[in-house]
């Protein structure tokens, strides 16, 4: 057979970003640029106390002596940082009580994205926190999750009611001067949310947070802690969209996980920030730090992403397994299309014996774009009787793009069991004209190749989500073939 | 009339001429076996009815349940009821059968504008189907065709085809690398799919699998035409004979 690329693999690229409108409301926003003033005015905008500004300056001092990172294998224009507005919020006349106060604007925009806040609309089993730029808006099912003791808010609102459950976990994970990055977010970090799950205590749904950048110029730099004591269980799920816009927007999160004694925490993210227009212009720059410390023994932390959007993924949510027997998940899609880049992976640092983690890696890439996985097994000298085991698949569609795999390894203990599968395949025209001749036209054939191809990762999805992320692949790869 | 009916059929794949006039009638319900030498163009044929992108066709036409079938989608001919039974089916990794066919199923009624099938009335008729054919449970859950033996595959191309209820069901070379129990329930399977409306078209080397479908025309095809036709009895003729003589009367006949 000749190869499809002329005659029927060449079209990915025309669908357009279904989340691209911007909500028109009032916001208050920081003086453009970044300085200690800016640090200083995002902290008295959240009232908060002097440690916490002490911890964002010693951040921000930091960061201006450390460099922006250049081992990606990408490149990109340069940030202006002094042209980023680092805090955006909707102007609120009065403290918010309940939802009826929420401007109506507000609650119309996460409707459009399908997430209702509105009591009688609410997803069953799942509690919503809903970040709008830089502020956390409404949390819903508070009351029913307060009954087992479960603390799930704006870790804006924990700073001030669980102080000290913030002080002891703040950067624990993630120290503030990690990595460039990591150490902007300490510094100016406006919202996001806060997790508190007591020991013993199995989570009674799933918690989830939406985040929206809605403002022009702006930055979203959230901050995600999550902690979950002795015995205890939550299964956590992020979304995210943003309006079209020409300009790039960067979104450096910090996401940290802490799962004490037996404890698990299942992470998963389906992120569909907007990737840019066919021809690269635009999109987000989603530069993310996401660590999980597998503290206490037996604990357990599973990462799952489907990564769709973004015009630039960078991102490596990672696990430290200090515990004995402690255990880690890494499961991955990552689809780029068009000009998008997307350089993501893990990395597994095991302290503890008998410590197991599994890397599973499923990256696609369609159109002009670069996918890249890039992952570190990092066996230390105590680590006895440690397990890896990683599998890295890619799946090309059409010629002009392009899949790399990065896997690096350190053992330093000679009782380590580490195993590395790796594949790539490529839509074939066998395979579409299979589907077609039982019916199935070109759009529908490709998406149920991908989704056969991301099956294990998406099966790690609690049962609604997968079903969405099922769409968003159909959708991100939609006019990839033709 | 005719279900099919191709007049001067001639197609080439990168320029080389491969089917040089094709004529050929099939009438509801009639069994036609396709033989010939390999590389005589019988998979082409089947490909450039089935409308694979690759093969051009030059010249002819060909008429499906009075549509003109070479103007179609490769997918709207399926979903008009032509069937392949691939020679070589692909496999598609991480997709079950099952999930595979209620998609295929599904398309094609809305294609006839019918709602999809309920997932009980589905799983209940292809249950049934799956009886009908003494196919395995497990290969349904399995994923498409992978890492299924050469027998398998072809006996998972029949099940399709019983699923999918087509009008005219193209087999090329079903029975090429099944074994002889396997052959036995492939054939049993197509026999029982036979009915005073559904015709085969089925492209073989051997006069085994005619035994047990029995054909009411056998064709030769040789250098992309079709050179001499029969009854069944030529088939059994060619399997003591083999070509050379075919060979020889089309050259002699220039
Ligand atoms: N995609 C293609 N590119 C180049 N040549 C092709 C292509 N497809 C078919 N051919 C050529 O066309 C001729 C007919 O092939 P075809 O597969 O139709 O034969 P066949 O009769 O089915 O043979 P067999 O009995 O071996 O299955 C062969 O010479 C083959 O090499
Ligand atoms: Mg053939």
């Amino acid at each position: 057979m000749s190869e499809p690329e002329i005659g029927i693999i060449d079209q990915v690229v025309s669908q357009e970003y279904k989340y691209g409108f911007s909500t028109d409301i009032e916001m208050e926003t920081a003086p453009i640029g970044l300085s200690e003033d800016t640090v200083r005015y995002i902290s008295a905008k959240k009232n908060e106390p002097e440690w916490l500004l002490e911890w964002r300056l010693k951040a921000y001092r930091q960061w201006l002596k450390m460099e922006e990172p250049t081992w990606q294998n990408f490149s990109y224009p340069k940030v202006d940082y002094q042209k980023v507005i680092f805090y955006a919020a909707p102007k609120q006349k009065i403290k918010l009580d309940s939802l009826d106060q929420v401007d109506p604007e507000l609650l119309k925009t996460f409707e459009k994205l399908g997430i209702s806040l509105l009591e009688q609309k609410r997803l069953t089993g799942v509690a919503v926190d809903a970040v709008f730029d830089s502020v956390s808006i409404a949390t819903t099912f508070k009351d029913q999750l307060k009954e087992k003791g479960v603390i799930f808010c704006a870790i804006s609102e924990a700073v001030h009611e669980h102080p000290e459950l913030v002080k002891k976990y703040l950067g624990s994970v993630v120290p503030s001067t990690d990595n460039y990055y990591a150490a902007l977010n300490s510094a100016v970090f406006s919202d996001g949310s806060f997790v508190y799950i007591p020991k013993g205590v199995r989570c009674p749904m799933e918690l989830s947070t939406y985040f929206r950048i809605n403002a022009e110029n702006t930055g979203q730099f959230e901050r995600t802690l999550i902690i979950a004591d002795d015995e205890s269980y939550v299964s956590y799920l992020e979304g995210c969209t943003a309006p079209m816009r020409d300009e790039n927007q960067l979104h450096a999160a910090v996401v940290e996980l802490v799962a004490m004694e037996k404890a698990e925490i299942k992470y998963s993210t389906v992120q569909n920030w907007y990737p840019g227009d066919k021809d690269g212009k635009g999109g987000i720059y989603n530069f993310v730090t996401k660590r999980g410390s597998c503290e206490g023994a037996f604990s357990k932390i599973s990462w799952t992403q489907v990564e769709t959007g973004s015009a630039i993924t960078w991102k490596y949510p990672s696990c430290i397994l200090k515990g004995d027997n402690s255990s880690a998940e890494f499961f991955s899609v990552a689809v780029t299309n068009n000009r998008q880049v997307a350089d993501t992976g893990t990395k597994m640092i095991h302290i503890g014996k008998n410590t197991k983690s599994r890397i599973v890696s499923k990256g696609i890439s369609a159109g002009f774009s670069q996918n890249s996985y890039r992952g570190l097994v990092k066996i230390n000298k105590n680590a006895s009787q440690a397990r890896n085991y990683t599998q890295c698949d890619s799946m090309l569609i059409g010629d002009k793009c392009g899949a790399h795999t990065f896997p690096y390894i350190e053992v330093n203990n000679n009782t380590a069991t580490l195993e590395h599968e790796a594949s790539t395949s490529k839509i074939g025209e066998d395979q579409i004209f299979y589907c077609n001749q039982r019916g199935i036209a070109l759009e529908e054939a490709i998406s149920l190749i991908v989704n056969g191809f991301c099956k294990e990762v998406l099966n790690q999805l609690p049962m609604e989500f997968a079903v969405e992320a099922q769409k968003l692949l159909a959708v991100s790869l939609e006019g990839s073939v033709g | 009339m005719n279900m099919l009916s191709i007049n001067n059929l001639k197609a080439s794949v990168e320029g080389k001429a491969i089917l040089n006039g094709i004529n050929l009638d099939i009438k509801p319900g009639e069994v036609h076996a396709i033989m010939g030498p390999n590389g005589a163009g019988k998979s082409t044929l089947s490909s450039v009815l089935a409308g694979r992108s690759d093969y051009e066709v030059n010249d002819g036409s060909a008429i499906f349940m009075g549509k003109d079938l070479l103007e179609l989608s490769p997918e709207d001919r399926a979903r008009e009821g032509l069937f392949l039974a691939f020679q070589y089916p692909v496999e598609i990794p991480g997709v079950s059968s099952t999930n595979f066919l209620k998609t295929a199923i599904n398309e094609k009624r809305k294609y006839h504008g019918l709602d999809p099938m309920e997932a009980t009335d589905f799983l209940k008729f292809m249950k049934l189907k799956m009886e009908e054919m003494e196919m395995d449970k497990s290969l349904t859950s399995r994923s498409l065709n992978e890492g299924f033996s050469g027998g398998e595959k072809k006996r998972n191309e029949v099940f399709q085809m019983a699923m999918l209820e087509p009008k005219l069901c193209i087999m090329d070379e079903t029975d090429s690398g099944l074994d002889i129990d396997a052959l036995r329930l492939v054939s049993a399977g197509v026999n029982k799919l036979r009915t005073p409306e559904r015709s085969f078209l089925v492209i073989t080397h051997y006069q085994r699998l005619l035994d047990y479908i029995v054909p009411d025309f056998v064709h030769v095809l040789y250098k992309g035409r079709i050179v001499k036709s029969g009854d069944a009895s030529l088939a059994k003729e060619l399997e003591v004979k083999g070509y050379d003589w075919i060979k020889q009367e089309v050259e002699l006949a220039k």
